[in-house]
């Protein structure tokens, strides 16, 4: 449960955290008209709000909101700015995806090689399914069978019983 | 000295274990009881070989030989002794000479038993056991030996080697570069024990699995002697993933007990399959069904485990890569899939001896139920383990690797456990062989109007999500059925022997330990669902930047920040702590610290919530983020986690039913046996 949280190849994070200072400043530079307008900064929450639905693609597994990282703390302003400058969620998601790729994205896209994933998963289920269905009929069918059979046999049976009962009973008293 | 020591008494443990195997082959299937005999001393040899080996690595992490790169890699001067113990399983070399010292205190416990009825089974119980503990011995000694020293060659250039390269000198680091820190935490002294018990105590039934496979013993008997081995499996298992939850709550800073990390999954993957069998060997017991089924569950859960371990151990999560470069990986790869494969294959060879004496009767029967519960875990396992190999398969065939997070899991299996819950509630009621509409309708009806009860007061408590209603009543439903079955039964027992109520509780669970722990681990269950429901449907968060005085609200709660400190401690942290102020609806509660420490060995930090807990919910406080020499400012996370301490409550009760459950008692044979002589003894004496 720990190995996730083992340091980090920390020149990935370097570039990562360079690569995310640079949009930020571009994005910067050519939007200081936007800022300038919007009085009210997105808050921390607005921010998590976004940054919960994206994952660090240096962090395994972690989520941005709650990444402890400096580059997840940039990547998080990146989202601030962004959300200042009037983009919606789903246009912030769609921006980081774009940039770092699916990985990102707290679920694989319906789009591309992630169809074999939701094809096969289907399948499984299926299969799972089809293979309870068929045990259980198999043993539904054996039940029946078998109270068909216990059925017309049991005349027969007590028929055997009784006559082994009689020969034994026979026998007894002869001995004694 | 000690690391030759240590490293001597692995090798012998590996040739001991070869041995073994080789003499518990030529025994079993020479059917020479000397063979058998001397191959059973070959694995109970192992076990004091393998303590050599442990102690030995725990002597240097204690005594700080940070010559021996193991040592070097988790242990720091600045370490308390405790956690330079524990330093055993908190690396990767070091966490698999434990696996092995665990596997083989098991496999020695197994031998002791007696084995009168079940000679036959020996041999291959010793086999199975063997080789899965010389695979791991052996990865120690040739991939990842915990001994491995630095030397310094006659050229200056460091080197890691377990003996000493000619013209190498010894190379001593003054101090090591300590734990992770996230592992230095009380949970974590007993999260991976319990885990690794879980782990390796599965080992045991497969053994006996595969045993009943090979001889053509394939009657219950293997089950029965298996049951409180999987019982016992399944108990530490069960601590070891809530254990780790409690760790990741306490210590991750992210709010939550569970995050669907790829290591959480690896280790909920032997367990759901384990449940399953755990509840799969009752109809084989009961009715004679489903003993394929059984074996598959066995051999899925043993390669779980191993399948687990492999992915924790290989890099391969990290990255496809990581595993091609990790010599570790493609060994763990081929022993899964050469034991998983020679497995299927013994269970092909006695498929046909493996029919079903039993029939399904009605659809409603508590087997039919059971193969339902069975069917559920299976499509959660299934859900989880594609999730958990997807992405390795997507980085594999595009290079790019896919992230599955908690919402996606959630939307997925929680049908899938609320079906279960409701399964959980159905199935003690019906009975085995048949069960109609009308003897369930009757037997649940009282139990249902109080379910139905809960769900009143839950709409009437303001709850509106369709998710959450379903929850409470499946939560309500299920406790309602457990407590009137125990309320049915005790009084009962009170009204025919005029037993007092306490009295005839305690007779009802001690005559059937098995049944009645079953239902109290039932219990537990709901009860962490019911912490489940409030943190994942209810859990609120804010976050805001304060200076001194002011207050961030949320849930009723308001947070006030007083002041904030940092100062490097002795043991080598720095702490940077903040003081809030706490108040509910205007009431003063007290003062939270939560706090951010940096180890200066690891070069790695970790949050400290504040926390402050009541049935109702906690208070879940981070510090996120401060400004250097400004201690008037913080940026702080609240977390408001409804419901949560039931999931920690819910876990005492399971742990309860799991010790109900597994308590000894007399074998049913040998009691029957022990009758049986007394029976004769009577007689004689007449």
């Amino acid at each position: 449960m720990h190995d996730k949280l083992n340091a980090l190849p920390m020149k990935s994070v370097r570039y990562f955290a360079l690569a995310v200072l640079l949009a930020a400043a571009l994005l910067g530079a050519f939007s200081g008209r936007a800022l300038a307008q919007d009085p009210q900064p997105p808050s921390d929450d607005q921010v998590n709000a976004v940054a919960k639905e994206l994952y660090c693609p240096v962090c395994e597994n972690i989520p941005l909101d709650v990444c402890p990282t400096q580059a997840c703390a940039q990547w998080r302003e990146l989202i601030r700015l962004k959300l200042s400058q009037g983009w919606s969620e789903d246009d912030i998601r769609s921006y980081f995806a774009e940039q770092y790729g699916d990985r990102v994205l707290a679920a694989p896209p319906l789009q591309g090689f992630n169809w074999v994933f939701y094809v096969l998963l289907g399948v499984f289920a299926i299969f799972a399914v089809v293979v309870y269905i068929r045990v259980v009929r198999n043993l539904k069918a054996k039940s029946t069978a078998a109270d068909a059979s216990a059925i017309a046999s049991q005349p027969a049976e007590q028929d055997d019983y009784l006559k082994r009962m009689e020969e034994e009973l026979n026998r007894r008293e002869k001995s004694s | 000295m000690l690391a030759n020591f240590g490293f001597g008494a692995l090798i012998i443990t590996f040739l001991v274990a070869f041995y073994g195997i080789g003499a518990a082959i030529y025994g079993g299937v020479k059917n020479s009881a000397r063979w058998v005999e001397s191959a059973r001393l070959a694995m109970l040899l192992t076990f004091p070989l393998i303590t050599l080996t442990a102690v030995s690595i725990i002597i240097l992490l204690v005594t700080r030989q940070y010559q021996v790169q193991y040592v070097y890699n988790v242990t720091s001067d600045t370490m308390p002794l405790y956690l330079k113990i524990t330093a055993l399983w908190g690396g990767q070399a070091g966490s698999l000479i434990f696996w092995s010292w665990l596997m083989s205190a098991f496999a020695t416990a197994v031998t002791l038993r007696r084995w009168d009825r079940d000679r036959e089974f020996l041999p291959w119980v010793i086999v199975v056991s063997l080789i899965t503990l010389a695979f791991f011995v052996g990865m120690s000694i040739f991939i990842e030996n915990p001994f491995e020293r630095f030397w310094m060659s006659a050229s200056g250039r460091e080197m890691v080697a377990m003996f000493q390269p000619a013209g190498a000198t010894p190379l001593l680091p003054s101090d090591g570069r300590g734990l992770n820190p996230l592992l230095r935490h009380p949970g974590m002294v007993i999260h991976p024990p319990m885990l690794y018990l879980g782990f390796v105590s599965f080992v045991i039934p497969f053994a006996f699995a595969i045993a009943a496979l090979i001889t053509g013993r394939t009657d219950d008997r293997w089950i029965r002697i298996t049951r409180r081995w999987t019982l016992v499996a399944w108990i530490f298992l069960s601590l070891g993933l809530v254990l780790g939850s409690r760790w990741a709550y306490d210590v991750l800073g992210w709010g939550g007990y569970w995050g669907w990390d790829p290591v959480e999954i690896a280790a909920f993957l032997p367990w759901l399959s384990g449940t399953a069998f755990l509840h799969s060997v009752m109809i084989q017991e009961k009715r004679g069904m489903f003993k394929r089924w059984n074996m598959v569950l066995v051999i899925v859960t043993y390669a779980l485990v191993i399948f687990g371990t492999f992915l924790t151990r290989s890099g391969v999560l990290s990255s496809v890569h990581a595993f091609a470069q990790s010599a570790i990986g493609p060994l763990f790869f081929g022993f899964i899939g050469i034991t998983f494969i020679v497995s299927l294959a013994l269970l092909l060879h006695r498929w046909k001896d493996l029919t079903s004496a039993g029939q399904l009767n009605s659809m409603l029967s508590r087997e039919a139920l059971f193969l339902l519960n069975n069917l559920l875990f299976m499509l959660i396992l299934l859900v989880c383990l594609w999730g958990l190999i997807f992405p390795i398969v997507s980085e594999l065939f595009t290079g790019q690797k896919v992230t599955f997070g908690p919402p996606w899991y959630e939307r997925i299996t929680g049908p899938l456990f609320a079906a279960l819950l409701l399964l959980m509630g159905v199935a003690p009621l019906s009975a085995w062989g048949h069960s109609t509409v009308k003897t369930l309708g009757r037997a649940m009806w009282k139990p249902a109007i109080v379910s139905v009860a809960v769900l009143a007061v839950a709409l009437a408590s303001g709850v509106r999500s369709v998710g959450a209603l379903i929850g409470f009543w499946l939560v309500g439903f299920v406790i309602a059925i457990t407590l009137y079955d125990y309320g049915r039964a005790i009084w009962a027992r009170h009204k025919r022997s005029h037993e007092p109520l306490p009295v005839a509780f305690w007779n009802l669970v001690g005559r059937n330990r098995r049944r009645y722990g079953g239902y109290i681990i039932h219990l537990g269950i709901v009860l962490m669902a019911l912490g489940i429901i409030g943190i994942e449907m209810f859990q609120t968060e804010t976050q805001g930047t304060l200076k001194t005085g002011e207050s961030l609200s949320l849930s009723g709660y308001t947070v006030t920040f007083r002041s904030l400190a940092e100062w490097n401690n002795p043991d080598g942290r720095n702490i940077a702590r903040a003081v809030v102020d706490v108040s509910k609806d205007g009431r003063y509660l007290g003062q939270l610290a939560p706090r951010r420490d940096f180890y200066f060995d690891a070069q790695q930090s970790m949050t400290i919530p504040g926390v402050r807990s009541t049935m109702d919910d906690d208070l879940y406080l981070l510090l996120v983020d401060w400004e250097e020499f400004n201690s008037n400012q913080a940026t702080l996370k609240l977390f408001h986690n409804p419901l949560i301490n039931w999931l920690w409550v819910g876990s005492f009760v399971l742990i309860l039913g799991m010790l109900v459950a597994a308590w000894p008692d007399q074998e049913p044979e040998a009691a029957v046996q022990r009758a049986v002589q007394k029976a004769n003894g009577r007689a004689t004496a007449d």
